[in-house]
C-alpha cells in the first residue's frame, strides 16, 4: 500500500500530515511503516524524528563523455539532443551536463562512436530507522546544490520501498515533474490544503493532476479556522471527500517549530486510516 | 564585419531590440561593409523546454558573425558564443539603428562575462 501526501501549494502541511499519519498508522495497525520523503529539493520529514543506523547512498544518472580524438565535429549529437544540452561550434562539442536527461540519443546519433555513457552523481539517498519506533523507517533524497534533475533522485528514494510495509510518500509541492514522479505509482493520494485563496487555487490544479493520473484521492484541510469556506464549497461541488480538518492551533505550531512530533496526538486520523 | 542583434521583428534597421537572448523572436545580422541586413528567425527556440540560449547561440555561430549585440546574455549562451570566437556587446538602446550607431562609434561595452543568470 502506497499513500502519497501531496499539495499544490507549498507549506500547507504535507510533512506534518505525512509524519503524523505514519505514526498513527503504525500505532493502530502495528504494521511496519516506511516514510519516503521525496521533496528532494528541501527534505524535512527527518527533522521530526531521530534516525539511527543511518546509511547513505549516492544517486547517479546517465550522462555523456565526449572523446575529442574521435569527434569530427559533425553536429549530429546537437541535432539529436531534444534537451538542447549540446552545442557544436568550430567543430568542437560543448556539453552542458546539467541539462542532460541521460536519454542516450546523442550516442545513437554519433557516426564516430565518440560519445560514451557515464554515470553522474546528482544527490544522496539517506536511510535510517526511527529511534523510538524501529517499526518505522525513513528514507529521503538530498539533491546536490545547483542540480535541476529531481525526478531521477525521487525514483531512487521510491526504490527504497519494501513490500511488507505501508509506504507514506511526502511529495514535493506543486504539480510539475517532481510531484508527478512522486505520486504516479501511488495507490492513493491525500491532498493537503489550507482554506485560503492560495490554497484553493493550487488545490484545483492538484485535483486536476491527480485525476489525470487516475489515482483515487481525498483532501485534508489544515489550519482550519483561517480564511474562508471556499475550499469546502469546492470539495462539495466536485464530490471530493474531506478526510479530516486540522484546526489552526498555536500549540501545534509551537511543537512543530521545535521539531517535535507531539502534535501528532492533536490530530484525528482514525477516519483517514479506515 | 557582421554583427547580430536580438530583435522582436524584422523591420531592417528599424527593428526593436528584444531584451532576451535565447528567447528573442529573431536575430538581425547587420553588415558594416554595405549596410545590409538579414533576418534570421529564432522561432524554433521560443517553445524550447530548456536550453534556448545554447541553441540560439549555436544558430548565430552559423551566420558568420563576429559580434552579438544584446540587452542581456546568460552564462550558457555566453560560453557558446565566446568559444565560437564571437564577441558579445551590451547595449541599453531599444532601436537597432541607434545601437548600430553606438557600435560603429565604438561606444558599446564588450562583455567579459554573462550579465544575467540562466532562466532570467
Amino acid at each position: 500500500m502506497r499513500i502519497a501526501i501531496a499539495s499544490g501549494k507549498g507549506g500547507t502541511g504535507k510533512t506534518t500530515v505525512a509524519v503524523s499519519l505514519s505514526l498513527a498508522i503504525q500505532e493502530l495497525t502495528k504494521k511496519p511503516v516506511t516514510i519516503l520523503d521525496c521533496d528532494v529539493e528541501e527534505p524535512n520529514a527527518h527533522i521530526f524524528v531521530t534516525l539511527h543506523k543511518t546509511q547513505q547512498m549516492k544517486a547517479t544518472i546517465q550522462s555523456c563523455s565526449f572523446d575529442a580524438e574521435k569527434c569530427i565535429g559533425c553536429g549530429k549529437c546537437s541535432e539529436a539532443c531534444r534537451f538542447n544540452a549540446i552545442a557544436v561550434v568550430k567543430k568542437n562539442p560543448i556539453f552542458f551536463s546539467d541539462m542532460c536527461h541521460g536519454c542516450r540519443g546523442c550516442i545513437l546519433a554519433c557516426p564516430e562512436d565518440a560519445i560514451t555513457s557515464i554515470q553522474r552523481e546528482i544527490g544522496t539517498v539517506i536511510s535510517g530507522d526511527v529511534q523510538d519506533n524501529p517499526s518505522i523507517d525513513l528514507h529521503y533524497g538530498l539533491l546536490n546544490v545547483g542540480e535541476i534533475m529531481a525526478p531521477p533522485l525521487i525514483e531512487s528514494v521510491l526504490a527504497k520501498e519494501h513490500t511488507n510495509s505501508i509506504t507514506i510518500i511526502d511529495s514535493p509541492p506543486g504539480t510539475s515533474c517532481p510531484m508527478v514522479q512522486a505520486v504516479r505509482t501511488s495507490d492513493y493520494v491525500i491532498l493537503v490544503t489550507e482554506p485560503t485563496a492560495f490554497g484553493l487555487h493550487d488545490l484545483k490544479i492538484a485535483v486536476e493532476t491527480v485525476r489525470l493520473l487516475q489515482i483515487p484521492f481525498s483532501v485534508i484541510i489544515n489550519r482550519e479556522g483561517i480564511g474562508d469556506d471556499r475550499v469546502h464549497q469546492f470539495c462539495q461541488k466536485e464530490n471530493i471527500e474531506i478526510l479530516t480538518e486540522i484546526p489552526q492551533s498555536r500549540k501545534v505550531a509551537v511543537l512543530y517549530s521545535k521539531g517535535q512530533t507531539a502534535w501528532a496526538k492533536e490530530m484525528d486520523f482514525t477516519r483517514a486510516i479506515q | 564585419m557582421r554583427v547580430a542583434f536580438c530583435v522582436q521583428n524584422d523591420k531592417g534597421v528599424d527593428s526593436i531590440i528584444d531584451s532576451r537572448f535565447g528567447r528573442s523572436p529573431g536575430f538581425l545580422v547587420y553588415d558594416t561593409q554595405d549596410d545590409s541586413t538579414t533576418y534570421i528567425t529564432n522561432a524554433q527556440n521560443l517553445s524550447a523546454p530548456q536550453g534556448a540560449g545554447i541553441q540560439s547561440a549555436q544558430n548565430i555561430t552559423k551566420q558568420n558573425v563576429q559580434a552579438v549585440v544584446a540587452h542581456n546574455c546568460g552564462p550558457k549562451a555566453y560560453q557558446v558564443l565566446i568559444q565560437a570566437g564571437i564577441e558579445v556587446y551590451m547595449t541599453q538602446e531599444s532601436s537597432v539603428k541607434e545601437a548600430i550607431q553606438k557600435f560603429t562609434n565604438g561606444e558599446l561595452e564588450k562583455a567579459t562575462s554573462s550579465n544575467v543568470p540562466g532562466h532570467w
